[in-house]
Parts: C-alpha cells; sequence; structure tokens
C-alpha cells in the first residue's frame, strides 16, 4: 500500500524520531512511504487558541499537500483530530488522515509489528487520540505484543497531563501542577519508559521527567514498534 | 451578570488557587466521591447514552421555540393563580424581588438554593433596600456565615472540609454549643436547629427552579435537605425568580430530566425531595406566588448557534467534577458563580468582555472529559474553542501567531525557522517572554542530530 506520511510541524521541528520510526514500521511491513515535502502543519494551535482566520491557509495548505493519497498516516492523534474534526468545517473537505496505531490495528490488521523492547513501559492514553478518535485499547495492544515489554498500569491513566497546546503557557502554572501529579503517577509505577501517541503531550511530561533528573524516559508508541 | 470586583483574569487567580494545599486535598477528596459516585449509578443504565440524547433534545426544542413555550408558561402560572414579571436583567430582577417583598411588609426571606439569584447579586441588592436574606440550603448557609463566595455549582462549600466548618459554626452561628465537634450528624443538627426559627417565621420565601414546564405551569425544584420544601411551603409569598432557559415543553420531558439530574448532580439513583407546584392552592401552600423571567444576557448567547448550547445546561455539575483543571484551582479562580467548564462557556456569554470573561474559555486544555460525562451533550471544549475566537487577542500574542501562520505557509520559510530552532532550544532557558513560562519548571527537549527531512534524503 502507497502511504503518506504527516510529520507534524512539531516532530519536524524537535522529534523526528518519531517519524523515522512509523516509516520503518510501515516499510518492515511491506508499505510503501511518501514524504510529500511541502507540508508544514495542519493548524491546530491556531485553530484552538482562537485564531480560524489565520488556520485557514494552513488547512487548505495541506489539502494541497497531501491530495491524490487515499491514506495520510501520522504519529500525532491531536493532530490527526484537527484534521478529521475541523476541516470539513474550515475547507470543506476532510483528508483521509489515520492515527499510527489506527492505521495499523484497523487499516492494515496488524496487532504484531515484530518489535521487540525489553522495558517496563507505562502507557499514557493522551486526551484527543482517547476522547476525539477513540482509539481505545489499539495502542496497548500493539505495546502488549513487542517481545520482552512489560506494560505497566498507570494509576489515573485517562486524566489530562494538562498540556494543551497553547494552555500550557497561557497557564503555565495549573499545566505544571497537573503535569507534576501526571509526572509522579508515572514514578510510581517503576516504568523506565512513559508512551503515547502525540509528542505535545510527552514534551511536557517528559519535560518534567528531566528536569527532576527521575532517569525515566519517554518516548513516542512508534518509536518502541519500531525497535527490534 | 453579577462580576466579582477585585478579581484577576484566570491564570493569576489559579496560581494564588494552587499554592493552598489545604484546598486542594479538600477538592480531590470531594470531587474525587462525586466522580466514582456518578460513575457507579450512570454505569447501572444501559440505555444512558439514550437518555442523554432525549435530554439534548428537550432542551434544544424547548431553546429553538423559545419565545413559544414562555408565553405558554406564563398563560398556565398566571390561570393557576401565580403572577408573571419579565426581567432584562440583574437589576430589574432584583428591583421586581425587593419590591415584592416590601409589599409583603417583609424585611427578611429565607432562600432555597437558587444559581440565578447568586447570578444577580440578589443577596447584596435585598441587603441595599434593608432586606435580609438567609440561606437555607446547607452548603449555600456554610458559604453565607463564611462571609464566603460559591466554589461549586452544586456543592458550594466544597473548598471547605468538615474542621473548617466546626469552626465556623462556632464562631459565626448564634446561640451554638461551644462544644460542637466535626461530626457530620452534629454539624447537620446545629444547622437545623439555626434554620428551623427561620421557617417557622418567615413570610416570604424566594427560590429559583431546575424545571419550568410550558405545558402545565408547573415549576420544579430538586433538592437534598428538605430545605427547599420547607421554604416552598411554609411562608405566604413565594418567589421564584428562574432563567428563561429552564423551560421544557411538556411534564413527560421531566421524566428524562429527573432521571439525568440526580446521577449527574449527587451520583444519586433520585434525590431525597422533587417539589413540583403550579401557581397558588386555596388553604395549602403560599398564598402568593410570583416568577420572575430572567433573560440576564441569555438571548444574547441563544443568538449564538454554538454557544447557545450552554443554555442546555441543568446545571448538575458533572463538568466540574471531572475537570482536572478545576480539580487544581477550584471554583473561586474563575470570578463568576459558575465556575468550571459550563463556567468558562457561560460566563463570557452572560457578561460580555472584560479582563476576566475573556481569560475563561482558555482555562481548559480541551481535554473532552467535560463532553463524554455532561447529561445534555453541550460540546463544551467546541464551544470554548469558538468562544476563544471572539476575545480580543493580546496584541503580542496575536503578532507571534499570525508571525508563525506566516512561516508555515510556506515549507521553506519553515525549513529557515527549523534550522534555528535547534540553537534556540539550547538558548531557550535564557530568553525572556513566553518560552521562559515552559522554562521555568520543565526542559525542552535536546535537539536532535539528524533532522528527518535529512534522513529522509540520506536514504534515496
Amino acid at each position: 500500500m502507497r502511504v503518506g506520511l504527516f510529520l507534524t510541524c512539531l516532530n519536524d521541528t524537535l522529534f523526528p524520531a518519531a517519524g523515522k520510526a512509523v516509516v520503518q514500521v510501515l516499510e518492515r511491513l511491506g508499505h510503501e512511504v511518501v514524504f510529500p515535502r511541502a507540508q508544514t502543519c495542519c493548524g491546530q494551535a491556531h485553530f484552538n487558541t482562537g485564531y480560524r482566520r489565520e488556520c485557514g491557509p494552513l488547512a487548505r495548505k495541506f489539502v494541497r499537500d497531501f491530495a491524490g493519497l487515499d491514506h495520510v498516516v501520522s504519529p500525532s492523534a491531536s493532530c490527526v483530530a484537527m484534521v478529521r474534526e475541523n476541516y470539513r468545517d474550515l475547507v470543506g473537505e476532510s483528508p483521509p488522515v489515520y492515527e499510527f496505531t489506527e492505521f495499523l490495528v484497523d487499516v492494515l490488521g496488524v496487532t504484531d509489528v515484530g518489535a521487540a523492547f525489553p522495558h517496563r513501559v507505562a502507557y499514557h492514553p493522551t486526551c484527543h487520540g482517547l476522547r476525539l478518535l477513540d482509539l481505545g485499547d489499539r495502542p496497548t495492544t500493539l505495546l502488549r505484543a513487542v517481545r520482552g515489554l512489560r506494560l505497566i498500569d498507570l494509576p489515573d491513566a485517562k486524566h489530562c497531563c494538562g498540556f494543551g497546546g497553547t494552555f500550557a503557557l497561557k497557564n503555565a502554572d495549573t499545566s505544571v501542577a497537573m503535569g507534576t501529579d501526571k509526572a509522579r503517577a508515572v514514578l510510581g509505577t517503576g516504568a523506565e519508559v512513559l508512551a503515547a501517541v502525540d509528542n505535545s503531550c510527552l514534551m511536557h511530561i517528559g519535560g518534567l521527567l528531566t528536569r527532576w533528573r527521575s532517569g525515566t524516559r519517554v518516548l513516542h508508541v512508534a518509536e518502541i514498534l519500531a525497535g527490534t | 451578570m453579577s462580576t466579582w470586583l477585585g478579581m484577576p483574569p484566570f491564570p493569576e487567580a489559579a496560581r494564588e488557587a494552587l499554592g493552598d494545599s489545604q484546598l486542594r486535598a479538600n477538592l480531590r477528596a470531594a470531587t474525587g466521591t462525586i466522580r466514582a459516585k456518578r460513575a457507579a449509578v450512570v454505569a447501572e443504565r444501559d440505555d444512558w447514552e439514550q437518555l442523554r440524547e432525549a435530554g439534548r433534545a428537550i432542551k434544544d426544542r424547548a431553546l429553538h421555540d423559545l419565545d413559544t413555550y414562555l408565553v405558554q408558561l406564563e398563560h398556565r402560572v398566571t390561570e393557576a393563580g401565580g403572577v408573571v414579571h419579565w426581567a432584562r436583567d440583574a437589576d430589574e430582577a432584583n428591583g421586581i424581588v425587593a419590591g415584592l417583598v416590601r409589599a409583603a411588609g417583609a424585611s427578611e426571606v429565607v432562600k432555597v438554593k437558587s444559581m440565578a439569584t447568586q447570578e444577580i447579586g440578589l443577596n447584596e441588592a435585598l441587603a441595599a433596600a434593608g432586606i435580609t436574606a438567609l440561606e437555607t440550603d446547607l452548603a449555600e448557609l456554610i458559604v453565607q456565615l463564611g462571609h464566603d463566595r460559591p466554589s461549586h455549582i452544586l456543592v458550594p462549600a466544597i473548598h471547605r472540609n468538615r474542621a473548617q466548618i466546626r469552626d465556623l459554626f462556632r464562631r459565626e452561628m448564634p446561640g451554638v454549643d461551644p462544644e460542637l465537634t466535626d461530626d457530620p450528624v452534629a454539624l447537620a443538627a446545629a444547622a437545623r436547629a439555626h434554620l428551623r426559627r427561620a421557617f417557622l417565621s418567615a413570610r416570604v420565601a424566594v427560590s429559583g427552579a431546575n424545571f419550568a414546564v410550558a405545558e402545565t405551569g408547573a415549576l420544579v425544584v430538586v433538592e437534598s435537605e428538605g430545605n427547599g420544601r420547607m421554604c416552598l411551603t411554609l411562608p405566604e409569598v413565594l418567589i421564584s425568580v428562574v432563567g428563561i432557559e429552564k423551560v421544557i415543553p411538556t411534564a413527560a420531558d421531566l421524566a428524562v430530566m429527573l432521571q439525568l439530574l440526580p446521577r449527574s448532580a449527587t451520583g444519586e439513583r433520585m434525590n431525597p425531595y422533587t417539589s413540583v407546584w403550579r401557581g397558588t392552592t386555596p388553604g395549602d401552600g403560599p398564598r402568593e406566588f410570583h416568577l420572575v423571567l430572567l433573560d440576564n444576557g441569555r438571548t444574547t448567547a441563544l443568538a449564538d448557534d454554538i454557544g447557545r448550547e450552554a443554555l442546555r445546561c441543568i446545571r448538575c455539575s458533572a463538568c466540574l467534577n471531572v475537570c482536572p483543571v478545576y480539580e487544581r484551582v477550584g471554583g473561586h479562580a474563575y470570578g463568576s458563580v459558575y465556575p468550571g467548564p459550563i463556567g468558562a462557556i457561560l460566563t463570557p456569554q452572560l457578561r460580555g468582555p472584560d479582563p476576566v470573561a475573556d481569560s475563561l474559555p482558555y482555562a481548559s486544555t480541551l481535554c473532552g472529559a467535560c463532553l463524554d460525562v455532561c447529561p445534555v451533550k453541550i460540546d463544551i471544549p467546541r464551544a470554548l474553542v469558538h468562544l476563544r475566537g471572539k476575545v480580543t487577542h493580546p496584541p503580542r500574542e496575536r503578532a507571534i501567531m499570525r508571525a508563525a501562520a506566516w512561516v508555515l505557509g510556506s515549507s521553506s520559510r519553515f525549513a529557515a525557522v527549523r534550522r534555528v530552532t535547534a540553537l534556540g532550544t539550547r538558548l531557550a532557558c535564557w530568553l525572556p517572554g513566553p518560552w521562559r513560562r515552559w522554562t521555568q519548571a520543565r526542559d525542552l527537549p535536546a535537539p536532535a542530530e539528524e533532522s528527518f527531512r535529512e534522513w529522509w534524503d540520506g536514504r534515496a
């Protein structure tokens, strides 16, 4: 299958490993990945902060950049949710975007990607993946099939980590208070790695974990699935 | 809508609240308990989603033909011996109530817990007219005795624990046992003794209503303590101040709403007291009944095709109890009688723009937990985003967002910015401005050795 990669502006700037991992897993499964080089950003930060007018050109550009692709896959649940939930209203069409784990399980019918990762991992279901995309147990089903991986329950997993896009800056104190509770819950599990399907939330939780010198890492689920 | 004077915008008010560890412990315990109770009783109903959909449809039908239903309600209430008053705003409503109390020759009223009267600042307006208002709901009484503000729609004293309430009663309640303990039974008995005298002597009662049935002219008050029943039946004059969005078309609609509300609010299958009355009944209950229908910004909200969803609200507070922001900062930080997620979309619409109201739509991470539990399916996250688009953005933020949109509008401009970002993340902890708000408590990720595009090109 020919699959378009929507990297997202955040991963393009700060987390290239998530994009590489998506390419590696899909190619390992025998699919062709194309990367439209003109792509930039879905406009989520503008839309959610109340800059709908500034978001319009970005949404139209997205539709142009990914035209002709039947499947566009992204390692970001919240960016996929942005396109799926709001593009029809914004630009009159909704490109066929899929969150990475959703694409693996629902479109490719794969629950074991042949990965190995011998570590204790806790999974944080990020809000937009959980409530807007209804990812359910797709990410954890994929993680459970990874050789050597021990999946550890995260208490209050469904509670928001406090990132919230520009909320993290506009309401920094509240954001950090929420993130602190989440990071403490992660440390309490004894996990070596916290995994999620959104690097934005992981940047927030991970930013606290490294500031505390905790030794617990954050990783995108795709990076774990790419491990052999 | 009354403004809490002197309140700072949400981020500053929240910062102060976050420093109160007792408040956070009280809120965590209380919201956690209510969340668990709600989840248990909702899980009992396998038709819960159909009930929610029915609730949404009933409120939408009422709002769509609100003009018709309100006039129908007025006719039915009048036929049943009541008097209907129309109030455009808080001042008009307060004036009507004060006039009615004066006409009854009373200088004291007993009150049933009511959000509408909190919203219009009725107690303060009555005090200015020389009339004393006594809150008879236990939690509202705690707030009133403490010269405090409510911090939750359903549990206004949620920010207080038992020990704090015991101290407050000992200090403020006339004639209370100085040895009063913090045993809930003892606290309730003290409040009961304090209130009983007022119930028996009051000539005027003021209430709100949870529902007003257009078809029959019936008003409905849902409560737990029985103080409402006392106020609605003992005094000679009853005045009910009711927001115009409380109207529902038919009595059959009540069957749906009365299943949704207690489960969502207190986590009970049915609340202890539900009072339903129509106008006046000779020889039974109040001799005079006045219904004050309140607009106070509701018709403005109704004109907004997304914002109007907030008018479906039945004030259950389920959204407050699941909100991770509310749980951390409590209700006072919202600067309004309507805190939490629903307050963040209701207050700006009822009050109009000001620095506090403009900050409220941003008091959310858009996590969506509120939409999951709303019994009338208000899409609060969507309304928050919509209202964010209507506030006046700070000039510097607007400039940054426009510049970002310009950069992201072209892949070559974006590439140039990506190249300097690697350096930027190293410097960010020394930079002033908005990035400082990130780096005060959080690290930024270390920049990658190789960008995705370099890697991608290198594979060819």
